[in-house]
């Protein structure tokens, strides 16, 4: 029982992990780079939503708070890429690498002059409310997390493999070039892949303020594991990032609870570099060979 | 006649060099016409050019007679041309449906679409059976196939076709450039292709260029240029054998 019921707040948490590992999968497919201020744009997002859903500034209803934090991220992340990004379009990927570390500063130091730095909560209509289920305690919220990240996710899988856009910037990743050469906008599909990679955030970022509480430094450790988690996936590939936090996420509080003290902050950079060296490529590695 | 394609003293820089040095060209309505050179010549470059994946320093290109120099392929793919790059370029993870469906991106009318990917279907057969498969597990000959049914579903009226031989075993070469002509004959598109393969390439063409580094040496008709000694001595590997039945000096090429 205690077993499962680590796994299960283990599995909330993964979701978010996972939520955020697919920004970064998505952004290094549509750029191989990656961006290093995905975990600030779940920070933002996260202050996003709490600025809209909580009482004591616009006071509106949770999903529509969701709805709002996710549009505004969106917009946020197609004009990060129209007018800062495509700026350095060509250049070498470290270039892009400094951007968004620098980007990451930025937003941290904005969120700290707006909100404060103090660590604030989201009030979510969940908070503090628990589902029975045979025997299992399981805190509303981890419920939510749950069923939230399964929609989002098998939503965005339909959009990926059913929607001509989808399919396009599938093509657009694995073959820039060739979608050059068919017509495809890849410019413009990139700037959608920045705001589709800026909605997820903000839905990771929402639900985890409704979990706990959140502040300006948030985004940067969570984003770290968040990235161990993509690696750990592949970064190449949206199922295994996913797959990659949700074991980060189970594997954090078993190795608190029966490891001693200490190691539950490390189980997961073990993970990484176990999984690095016995799959160089990850778990899901795309192994793509080209026939000349 | 009309000309589809007109390529005036056009310029392009790759990075540094200067791989196009004022190549004029003209592709006629309905033609195959071929543009010959070894590597290095500048043959990728000037289709890269005229399909605005590069854009030129100088010249001017006109595609049924509007300019298009410069201009966003995804612009000139909507007006009907399309690439057909070299090396194939397939989308590997995409199912070849998938690859034709987005070779048809520009367009909107899905049941033409449809009619159209069976059109291609019954051009290249092979890809009918093997429509649910990832398009990176075919083999070299069918990813061309597949890469030239891509290029087909935007409806072109011209078709760049860069080195479809590269790669290729000589009989499946022959099977690709058959129905390379029927398609120019049957669907009426004309087609601007570069080859390494000179052989084949001028069977196929009704008219020919000469390309080398970065400017056109030669033009003629494709049977003038097969029964030019330059051609068949550097292009078809027919060396002119002396008296004594070996070649004893290297040949200078006359346009020099």
């Amino acid at each position: 029982m205690d077993i499962l019921q680590l796994l299960i707040s283990g599995i909330a948490n993964g979701c978010i992990y996972g939520l955020l590992a697919l920004g970064f999968v998505l952004i290094y497919k549509a750029t191989e780079a990656v961006n290093f201020a995905q975990g600030d744009m779940l920070m933002l997002g996260a202050f996003l939503g709490i600025t809209v859903i909580n009482s004591n500034y616009m006071d509106m209803p949770f999903l529509a708070g969701l709805i709002a934090a996710a549009v505004v991220m969106g917009i946020f992340g197609y004009l990060l890429d129209r007018l800062v990004l495509r700026g350095i379009f060509g250049q070498p990927q470290f270039a892009m690498v400094i951007l968004t570390i620098a980007l990451g500063f930025l937003l941290r130091f904005f969120a700290g002059v707006t909100w404060g730095y103090d660590p604030i909560s989201l009030e979510s209509p969940f908070a503090g409310r628990i589902l029975e289920l045979g025997g299992l305690t399981i805190p509303m919220v981890d419920a939510v997390i749950i069923v939230a990240t399964v929609l989002l996710t098998t939503s965005l899988y339909f959009f990926f493999a059913r929607t001509r856009l989808g399919v396009a910037m599938q093509a657009c990743s694995q073959n820039q070039m060739a979608a050059y050469y068919m017509g495809i906008p890849v410019k413009r599909v990139n700037a959608i892949v920045w705001a589709l990679s800026g909605v997820v955030a903000a839905i990771a970022g929402v639900l985890f303020a409704a979990k706990g509480a959140i502040e300006p430094s948030t985004g940067l450790i969570f984003g770290i594991k968040a990235f161990a988690a993509a690696v750990i996936g592949g970064l190449g590939s949206l199922p295994g990032a996913l797959a990659g936090g949700l074991l980060v996420g189970v594997v954090e509080p078993f190795a608190s609870r029966y490891l001693p003290s200490g190691f539950g902050p490390i189980a997961p950079y073990a993970l990484m570099l176990m999984v690095l060296v016995l799959r160089p490529g990850g778990l899901f590695a795309q192994i793509k060979q080209k026939k000349v | 006649m009309n000309n589809v394609l007109e390529v005036r003293n056009l310029e392009t820089f790759y990075g540094p060099v200067m791989a196009l040095r004022g190549v004029s060209i003209e592709v006629p309505q309905g033609q195959i016409v071929t543009i010959l050179g070894a590597n290095g010549a500048g043959k990728t470059t000037l289709m890269k050019t005229v399909s605005g994946a590069l854009s030129p320093n100088k010249g001017v290109i006109l595609f049924h007679g509007d300019r298009i120099d410069g201009k966003e392929p995804d612009e000139l793919v909507k007006k009907g041309l399309a690439h057909v790059p070299e090396g194939r370029e397939v989308f590997p993870f995409l199912t070849v449906a998938e690859n034709l469906a987005m070779g048809a991106y520009t367009r909107n009318d899905r049941v033409e679409i449809a009619k159209d990917i069976e059109m291609v279907y019954d051009y290249f057969p092979i890809l009918r059976e093997r429509r649910n498969q990832p398009a990176g597990t075919m083999s070299g000959g069918q990813q061309q196939m597949l890469s030239i049914g891509r290029g087909l579903m935007s409806r072109p009226t011209l078709m760049l076709l860069d080195e479809p031989s590269l790669g290729l075993s000589p009989l499946l070469v022959q099977e690709i450039f058959t129905i390379v002509r029927r398609l120019n004959r049957e669907q009426g598109v004309t087609i601007l292709l570069v080859e390494q393969n000179a052989q084949v390439a001028l069977q196929a063409a009704d008219y020919g260029y000469v390309l080398e580094i970065g400017r056109i040496v030669m033009a003629g008709s494709a049977e003038k240029l097969l029964n030019s000694d330059d051609i068949r001595e550097f292009y078809l590997g027919h060396g002119s054998s002396g008296d004594r039945g070996e070649k004893r000096w290297k040949r200078k090429k006359t346009w020099r």
